[in-house]
């Protein structure tokens, strides 16, 4: 298919076209534009539609109402929530051990398990499998990990053709961008936009009915389908005891993926998936969907232990800094997660400033906590991007301390860094006049007096100013007061 | 029982009205409160912008200050929170594990130490309040009803002292305890998103329409204070203490 949204100009081609001299603004302009833009900037972008992000807000709710309703339905649900962390918790103290187990049980189901380090080796592995299997089309339902490693991008220039087979996703290759939610891909469209591009994609009618427009989708998607030469997904679990692996979908179209086209299917999972019984999956699989949508289980809940006669079936195990991650003490229970989505669907700064505006891959908080295991410095402002309100914390089923990990990578992020940012400056300045008390006092006053005076130029100035009041400065403070009427 | 009184800095510079209705509570139900004046910030507003390393010798500070009390009550949870939460960044003698186990937040404090009964408190607040559950008190402290867990029975100490004052009707939000988009250093990081955060607050109280936005978190009231009045609204806030703090 063929990408719409333009791609930023790379340098190569910037240079080597002979272009007039921009003038200075213009070239201000392109560097702006060309800088990654932080988590508040981007926020910013998606605010200015009031309307949309009004309604994205309300989207976002109904996931985690219908969630809190089906949670609440089960009387063991916090009992579960228990039960899966001890069990992720225990998997990834031993990680090595049951990743091994799983490999020989895989293999001697007659599954090829490859392993590799980062994502440049788990896109080569896949390019190469699908390439001996003479692969020019290959489907591919829904998984964050082929996304973390840039996988369609890669086998595009590779000649294959590579369809999304999961509804949200491949919208979201009709308009050339990336999901804004690990579980909804396109959560942030509405059906009106989706309506235009498959007037454009498809050819369908003018129309915003979402059964016309899904079953228009299925036609197009069942012949992509029949016409694959090979499929892909992810892995939601793999269970160590079996050497088999389940996926979760709605739309079965992972299943229709592996049988409609039965001669070659990759898996790619990363370390974290594995978990160790067939029968630990009576825990994740009630939690899962139940916590994402508020469905009791997703429509779909496949397993796959051996290949059918004549085709095969091929695991991509990917580390791509899960290791360093497991390293981390402080931050190696992220790894727990089972990509719900629930701690996004509950945070209140996602749902006011949609999954975009977070850089990474992984959007909301469970997004804020990975990216700097990732890279700490192109990450650096992600775990400021809260309130640390929470919420994630309480709703997560694997009972990931979110907020506390949040704060945390704050500390890391300060400390690690050689230089200081404005906001970091601002900071030590506060912390050495707040250890004064006199100085704490005075600049109190002082802070006061300008507050009184220039009230309406230092409300406009700062960023507190933006759509707030200062507070009325009273004619004591609670120290005078006291000092004056109840000291002792 | 000797109280130490905590007022948090923007409390002592903004609303002092909130630290007098504090120590006037404490006082009437049979405390001994002190102020202790030395005392400066806890060290919050640094550690949540990632500096605590820097705020340690407020730490040490307030412990310092506070450890002589039997107790030391605040009416802020998420500087409480603070204090019991963070301040593992130094030492744990015993002066430390007393202040950290003994730093109180008003509501609660009134509830679980307290005991207080509506005779007690003779309270009257004859107006529609809508409750504003902030975080850190709410879900880090653990007094309030948290949505997002399945454990029956959950309590409230912001309903339960309600419930105590004659007159008052208090309402509860469509979505009882969505963040108000403070956050600390958030607010200012992160303004618009802060705001769009608190706007969305607010317009769940006004739809109810009450008079009065009350809380246990001045600097969440703040904020939402700060939207109110600029957005031309009537409706107020006030903390806890002082609905607690009013007489008929
Ligand atoms: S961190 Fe927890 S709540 Fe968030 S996606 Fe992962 S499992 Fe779900």
């Amino acid at each position: 298919m063929e990408p719409t949204q333009a791609k930023p100009q790379t340098k190569f081609n910037t240079k080597s076209e002979t272009k007039p001299k921009a003038n200075l603004k213009t070239k201000k302009i392109i560097k702006q534009q060309t800088q990654t833009q932080t988590h508040a900037q981007l926020a910013e972008g998606f605010l200015s539609n009031q309307l949309k992000a009004s309604w994205f807000n309300k989207s976002i709710w109904y996931q985690r109402d219908k969630r809190d309703v089906a949670t609440k339905k089960l009387n063991e649900w916090e009992t579960l929530r228990e039960l899966a962390s001890d069990i992720k918790a225990h998997t990834l103290s031993k990680l090595d051990e049951y990743l091994i187990e799983f490999e020989e049980k895989a293999t001697a189901n007659g599954i090829n398990i490859h392993w590799a380090s980062d994502d440049k080796e788990h896109n080569e592995i896949a390019t190469n499998l699908l390439k001996k299997h003479n692969a020019k089309k290959v489907v591919k339902s829904k998984s964050m990990l082929s996304e973390e490693c840039e996988l369609n991008h890669h086998l595009e220039n590779n000649g294959i053709e590579i369809i999304e087979s999961d509804l949200g996703e491949r919208i979201l290759q009709f308009s050339g961008e990336k999901p804004s939610h690990i579980v909804m891909p396109a959560i942030h469209k509405t059906k009106e936009e989706i309506g235009e591009l498959f007037e454009e994609k498809l050819n369908t009618k003018k129309s915003n009915d979402p059964v016309y427009l899904t079953q228009a989708a299925r036609l197009h998607l069942r012949e992509k389908f029949i016409n694959a030469d090979a499929s892909m997904s992810g892995v939601n679990f793999a269970v160590a005891e079996t050497g088999s692996f389940v996926l979760c979908t709605n739309e079965g179209n992972a299943d229709l993926g592996l049988t409609a086209n039965s001669k070659l299917h990759i898996a790619s999972m990363g370390i974290e998936k594995i978990i160790p019984k067939q029968e630990h999956l009576g825990v994740f699989v009630r939690m899962l969907a139940r916590n994402a949508t508020g469905q009791p289980i997703t429509t779909y809940t496949s397993h796959f232990t051996k290949p059918n006669k004549g085709s095969e079936i091929h695991i991509i195990i990917v580390d791509n800094n899960r290791t360093k991650l497991l390293a981390e003490e402080k931050f190696n229970s992220s790894l727990k997660c089972i990509r719900c989505a629930a701690c996004m669907n509950t945070c209140p700064v996602f749902k006011n400033s949609g999954g975009h505006s977070y850089n990474f891959v992984i959007p909301g908080p469970i997004g804020a906590i990975l990216a700097p295991a990732h890279d700490i410095k192109k990450y650096e402002d992600m775990p400021f991007a809260s309130t640390l309100c929470g919420s994630c914390s309480n709703v997560c089923p694997v009972k990931i301390n979110i907020h506390e990990q949040l704060y945390d990578w704050r500390q890391e992020i300060t400390q690690r860094k050689s230089s200081f940012t404005i906001k970091s400056i601002m900071m030590k300045g506060g912390a050495f006049v707040l250890s004064h008390t006199w100085m704490y006092r005075l600049f109190g006053k002082i802070g006061g007096f300008f507050v009184h005076n220039f009230r309406k130029i230092s409300t406009m100035a700062t960023p507190w100013g933006k759509g707030r009041e200062l507070p009325d400065v009273p004619k004591e403070s609670f120290k005078d007061w006291w000092d004056n009427n109840a000291k002792k | 029982m000797k109280v130490g009184l905590f007022i948090p800095c923007f409390v002592d510079q903004y609303y002092p009205e909130v630290g007098k209705a504090t120590y006037q509570l404490l006082t009437k139900l049979g405390c001994d409160v002190d102020y202790p004046t030395g005392q400066t910030c806890c060290g919050q507003p640094m550690a949540n912008g990632g500096h605590a390393k820097d705020s340690v010798k407020l730490a040490y500070k307030f412990v310092d200050i506070f450890s002589e009390y039997d107790y030391v009550v605040g009416p802020s949870g998420s500087c409480v929170s603070h204090v019991r939460d963070h301040y593992d960044i130094i030492e744990q003698t015993d002066d430390v594990k007393h202040v950290r186990k003994d730093t109180w937040e008003i509501s609660d404090f009134l509830v679980n130490v307290l005991k207080v009964d509506g005779g007690m408190l003779k309270a009257s607040f004859p107006h529609k309040v809508g409750v504003h559950n902030s975080c850190h008190a709410h879900r880090h402290l653990g007094v309030g009803i948290q949505s997002e867990l399945n454990i029956p029975n959950q309590e409230s100490t912001i309903e339960k002292l309600l419930a105590l004052v004659n007159g008052v009707e208090a309402v509860e939000m469509e979505h009882p305890d969505e963040c108000c988009g403070f956050g600390g250093t958030f607010s200012v990081t992160e303004a618009t998103v802060s705001v769009q955060m608190g706007k969305n607050r607010i317009k769940e109280h006004i739809k109810e329409n009450v008079e009065f936005i009350t809380g246990v978190d001045m600097s969440c009231l703040m904020h939402m204070e700060g939207i109110l009045k600029r957005e031309g609204h009537k409706v107020e806030v006030k903390h806890l203490v002082e609905i607690l703090n009013s007489e008929l």
